[in-house]
């Protein structure tokens, strides 16, 4: 199998561009593609469209994109964890869009695997509502129907929720082979598998490269065709 | 030693706990739960980043993978036979129903059960993480709070005005003061503290109370559970 394996300043000029929509898995400090983000903030990318599940604490992860102001808007759910990002929210600096946390999971689920939208129960009667459709299901019918958020509530009401997908992804690996098969420890694992597979181009940073037949294909997550290259990470710190 | 305050409120949400439950605790006080489980009782944390079986941050000498955090991104030890899976599989089960009881806080409860926890209207708010869909999908869902705000404000009230976390989902709160119990019919007073009355406690209550003939003392839930008393 062709190696993929290249080096992370020659990943970032291959796949990233200002402006561009990316994939950030990672659960505040775990999981992190650090150093593909290292990299990125050596060049002069930026204004970023960020899907993430938060932006890690001050100074750290995804935290430095928001420290340097290359993000322009944010699809989260959370950013309590990382007080410069909600200083720069409130002064207006970066827009930011709340997703409940599972649903942004089955949003990006959606959009890496050929699926038109998701119904969800999460947010139903709250501000995730807003500006969305909604089904309830009809018992006696037996199908559901687009009801209006005021309407009194018979059956159970679920949220339509949209796909979501990104021109690229930067995964964090515990191990990768050289073809791009990946396997994640523990909580980093957290979004990267549901994340790889959203992105027109995905990268992989990982902790450990090794040779193709090393990894028990059983153990492998997320497969080689998934990924675009592979460099190398390195591991997670104490959080 | 006679439990007060937080505390108090904790040593009595842990007596929702039943052995072998899988329980979901917020940051903060929630947490304080697991200081005081009853004894033969053992649960299993479920934390919304995909695990379940953590124990707490490492103690002084104790390793800990640096790839294993709890839902507030800490450092904590994943006990034997716990299990990893990702954040995906993890709100399928929290949705799915796979999780006993989720245990977290509240800025308001209201007579419905309806729980606001993360928006305060005019000011910025952090996000909601994974609480909507905690709510949305926990087989049981308790809130701990303090009875009443810091300036006397209610904090059960009859219907709320700010933006909900989820709609009708809270099945008790627990309180320094009572135990409610959101129900079909409404919010029923099934215990109180010996600390206080039913008459304090309706006055401190925004929302109408449905009081049973028979309104238990929370302190006396060892006894009734057949529990050894803490």
């Amino acid at each position: 199998m062709k190696s993929k394996v290249i080096s992370v300043d020659e990943a970032i000029a291959k796949y990233c561009h200002t402006g561009m929509s990316i994939l950030l898995p990672g659960f505040v400090n775990v999981g992190v593609a650090e150093t593909l983000i290292d990299a990125l903030l050596k060049t002069d990318i930026t204004d970023l469209s960020v899907i993430s599940n938060n932006t890690s604490v001050k100074g750290r992860g995804i935290g430095k994109l928001v420290h340097e102001n290359k993000i322009k808007h944010i699809t989260c759910s959370h950013i309590g964890n990382n007080v410069e990002t909600c200083e720069k929210v409130v002064a207006g600096e970066i827009n930011v869009t709340f997703v409940p946390q599972g649903s942004i999971c089955e949003k990006v689920r959606a959009g890496g695997s050929g699926i038109g939208g998701i119904l969800t129960p999460t947010g139903v009667h709250t501000p995730m509502q807003d500006g969305k459709q909604l089904l309830e299901w009809d018992d006696e019918q037996g199908k559901y129907r687009f009801v209006e958020p005021d309407e009194p509530q018979k059956g159970k009401r679920y949220i339509l929720e949209l796909p979501l997908h990104a021109e690229v992804a930067f995964i964090h690996a515990w191990k990768a082979d050289k073809s791009g098969n990946c396997v994640f420890k523990h909580t980093s694992r957290n979004f990267n598998p549901v994340f790889a597979n959203a992105a027109d181009h995905v990268i992989v940073e990982a902790e450990e490269i090794v040779e193709v037949g090393e990894l028990d294909p059983d153990q492998i997550i997320t497969p080689f065709f998934i990924v675009d290259a592979v460099v190398q990470g390195k591991a997670i710190e104490n959080s | 030693m006679e439990l007060t305050g937080k505390e108090f409120i904790a040593y009595r949400t842990a007596r929702f706990f039943k052995d072998g439950d899988i329980v979901n605790l917020g940051i903060g006080m929630p947490t304080k739960c697991l200081d005081y489980l009853p004894e033969g009782v053992d649960v299993w944390i479920d934390s919304e980043n995909g695990v379940v079986g953590l124990t707490g941050a490492p103690k002084e000498g104790e390793y800990a993978d640096p790839n294993v955090v709890d839902a507030g991104g800490k450092t904590s030890v994943l006990r034997v036979g716990g299990a990893c899976f990702d954040s995906f599989t993890s709100f399928g089960y929290i949705r799915g129903g796979h999780i006993d009881i989720t245990v977290l806080g509240c800025y308001e409860v209201d007579g419905e059960g309806s729980l606001a926890n993360w928006m305060i209207p005019g000011k910025a708010a952090a996000g909601m993480g994974g609480a909507m869909d905690l709510v949305s999908g926990s087989k049981t869902t308790i809130v701990m709070t303090n009875h009443t705000a810091k300036d006397g404000a209610f904090k059960i009230v009859d219907k709320t005005e700010m933006p909900l976390t989820g709609w009708r989902c809270v099945d008790y709160v627990v309180s320094e003061l009572a135990v409610i119990h959101f129900t079909e019919a409404g919010a029923v007073l099934e215990e109180i503290s010996n600390r206080t009355t039913i008459e304090e406690v309706v006055a401190k209550t925004g929302c109408k109370l449905i009081i049973p003939e028979n309104v238990p003392y929370m302190e006396d839930i060892d006894v009734r559970m057949g529990y050894a008393k803490a």
